[in-house]
């Protein structure tokens, strides 16, 4: 039976983890992930988990000792944000590479410098191709239920690799929603026991782990990480049917929301898709056929699956929470020109940066945005391919 | 109180360390390992920084380490042996596990006293059930014989040259094994190869103790030394002999010399024979080597007050 509270994003992630139950986790705390981790150390001090928790000295070490404990052969967490994320990102290669099913909910924040302490998305899109699994997040209900499926995902025997739920800093994070948690019984049965693979503390079989390979055979081993990343989307799909029958909530790779008959549509990641979803219906009274596309599984990325979703629309916005630098476009607006390329039709593609370092998103926004979409499929002009919005001129 | 270690009773143990590794011929590193997994009563897990003892023992499709070994990053080694020491707890208390085992990192002094004093610091401040092996070879020898904080005044290195200007490192060691004592852990120790049984001795004596443990080995390279070859335990004993590296351990705050040279010697018999340190002998620098003697004085001096202390 599910049960329905009130509670914070990071409140709502600790208590999947409660559920979850993990062998070890390492935290350290920065905003605006701390309260998950302060949440969690709550139920370790209580005895409410089996979980032994390494209060580390610095992300570093987060990201190391989880490495080490996972080689060890348990299940285990840690979290992040922003600058604790970019700490660690040495070491999640080594993570990935090792092939360390550790979970880890990034609770998206802006980068330094400036100093900022809000949302953006700059942090995790730093760290897109580590080859970590990213599974996003539009509110806390799917950071809750994204964080119980990323175990089965990154846990699956043909997978055996890192995952990060993303879900933005404070907007998320730290806003009351109205959720639906699962029993206790019913996650812990639906994550499973941890099958351990080369456990680091079998003695009768010892390991070495983190060999040097060099040119003889290091492309051989990174061919192979990339046809395991390959099995990645079935395998997500597979986990979300399986939480379907649990709990009556889908998802998919992505979510495609009124999609099917659309002629313009937004793409865009998180929280903010929440707003433009409103913004869309508001169209679609007026007659007009807006869509969304809200990626989900974004590494590794469904091409070819959101290439098939977004091929027959005339127009469609990228919104980036975060810039490429030098790379002329946003991150996400990359990946999906990349899935249109190979059609011969295909829709004008856009991008805007919206809501870094915490800028507010409002309908506003989206009702520009689709309106600038209906210009161009009257007329066919693109005014810009590029550019900053909500902000200050 | 550990047992006593006799030659019988280690002709008899399997060495865990394989012959076949890469390591250079002539280098103190691997006959530590060798002597440290020797006096092991316990089954071990080890843990390896990235240096010249990770990258030459473990070359896949090959590893010289007949026991659990896991290589991480450079800066890292405690902090991943903490991970793998707590999920050995956690799954002890859950049952799944019964064995005891112990665990040891293995890191030079790059590793060590430089890019991963952080993570030592804070496996050591957590209390984890852990030894830390750094062994000790003064430089960024994997690397090509870089200065690291461990490199010793005057040495010659390749990144801080005896030049016409710079006469080598200007600047005096790091002493880690007081700042590892400071973190007020069980056991600290500094010991040598040369002086085989005191190195096993204090392994087998700080494996017994539950807690953090740290030992500080030096471990004579001859490249970056530019000694001879076969001369790796000799130039180890004429470090202790000529108290440049005193033998000595803190445990639970109570400082204890294990080895008191008969004749203690002069500094120079430990620098001469290396290459590192020929420009030191130029009539121009014998200030500089009159420096490094009354350095090595004046720490054995503070040592043999700091034994009195506790002296019963």
């Amino acid at each position: 039976m599910a049960k329905i509270v009130a509670v914070t994003g990071n409140e709502a992630v600790a208590n999947a983890l409660r559920q979850v139950n993990p062998d070890v986790c390492a935290a350290y705390p920065i905003t605006p992930a701390t309260e998950m981790m302060q949440r969690f150390s709550s139920f370790v001090s209580d005895g409410k988990v089996k979980t032994e928790i390494i209060l580390v000295e610095s992300e570093h070490s987060s990201m190391s000792a989880c490495v080490g404990a996972s080689a060890a052969g348990g299940r285990v967490m840690t979290a992040t944000s922003s600058q604790g994320l970019a700490l660690m990102f040495e070491i999640l290669y080594i993570a990935s590479g090792t092939r360390l099913p550790i979970v880890m909910p990034v609770v998206n924040r802006a980068l330094s410098a400036p100093l900022n302490i809000h949302g953006d998305h700059s942090d995790a899109m730093g760290a897109r191709d580590t080859g970590w699994i990213q599974l996003w997040s539009e509110n806390g209900q799917e950071a809750y239920d994204n964080a119980i499926q990323a175990f089965r995902i990154a846990e699956h025997m043909d997978i055996r690799l890192p995952a990060m739920v993303c879900m933005d800093g404070f907007i998320i994070s730290h806003s009351i929603e109205r959720l639906e948690y699962l029993e206790d019984d019913e996650v812990r049965n639906f994550v499973g026991e941890f099958r351990t693979l080369n456990p680091l503390l079998d003695l009768e079989h010892p390991v070495s782990y983190g060999p040097l390979i060099l040119t003889d055979y290091y492309m051989e081993f990174r061919k192979a990480q990339a046809e395991v990343a390959d099995k990645v989307a079935r395998v997500t799909l597979d986990v979300a049917a399986d939480f379907e029958k649990l709990s009556g909530r889908k998802y998919g790779l992505f979510d495609a929301y009124r999609l099917d008959d659309a002629e313009i549509g937004l793409v865009i990641l998180n929280s903010a898709a929440g707003t433009s979803k409103d913004t869309v219906d508001e169209f679609r009274a007026k007659g007009i056929k807006a869509g969304l596309l809200k990626p989900r599984l974004y590494r590794p990325f469904p091409y070819r699956e959101i290439g098939e979703a977004l091929k027959h629309l005339k127009a469609v916005c990228v919104l980036d929470r975060a810039d490429a630098f030098g790379g002329s476009f946003g991150p996400v607006y990359l990946d999906i020109a990349t899935s249109l390329y190979a059609y011969k039709e295909k829709p004008v593609l856009i991008n805007k940066i919206y809501g870094l370092g915490g800028r507010d998103y409002l309908p506003q926004h989206a009702e520009l945005v689709l309106n600038e979409l209906v210009e161009i499929v009257k007329t066919g002009a693109v005014k810009s391919n590029k550019e900053y919005i909500g902000v200050r001129e | 109180m550990p047992k006593g270690i006799t030659l019988k009773e280690l002709t008899n143990k399997e060495v865990l360390l394989s012959s076949g590794h890469r390591m250079c011929a002539g280098c103190g590193a691997p006959t530590i390992v060798k002597m440290v997994l020797l006096a092991c009563d316990y089954p071990v897990i080890a843990a390896n920084a990235t240096g010249c003892l990770e990258v030459s023992t473990c070359i896949s499709d090959y590893t010289a380490w007949k026991i659990p070994w896991i290589h991480n990053a450079f800066e890292n080694a405690a902090a991943t042996l903490s991970g793998v020491e707590t999920m050995y707890r956690a799954l002890k208390k859950q049952g799944k596990i019964d064995k005891e085992i112990k665990f040891i990192a293995f890191g030079g002094d790059g590793g060590t006293y430089d890019i991963g004093l952080q993570s030592l610091s804070g496996a050591m401040e957590r209390g984890h059930d852990m030894l830390y092996i750094c062994y000790d070879n003064g430089a960024y020898m994997n690397t090509g014989i870089q200065r690291s904080s461990a490199t010793p005044y005057g040495a010659d290195t390749t990144t801080r040259p005896a030049g016409s200007v710079i006469q080598g490192k200007t600047e005096l060691r790091k002493n880690l094994t007081k700042i590892m004592a400071a973190h007020n852990i069980p056991y600290a120790a500094q010991a040598s190869p040369s002086h085989w049984m005191d190195l096993m001795k204090k392994v087998r004596k700080a494996l017994d103790i539950k807690g953090p443990k740290f030992m500080n080995i030096i471990s004579s390279c001859n490249r970056g030394w530019r000694s001879k070859t076969d001369d790796a335990i000799t130039m180890c004993r004429l470090a202790v002999d000529t108290c440049y590296w005193p033998l000595y351990e803190i445990e639970n705050g109570v400082t204890k010399i294990t080895f008191k040279p008969k004749e203690k010697k002069a500094v120079e018999e430990f620098l001469k024979p290396q290459g590192r340190f020929k420009h030191l002998f130029k009539p121009d620098n014998e200030w500089m080597l009159k420096k490094i003697q009354e350095d090595t004085d004046k720490e054995w001096e503070r040592l043999q007050k700091e034994e009195t202390c506790f002296a019963s």
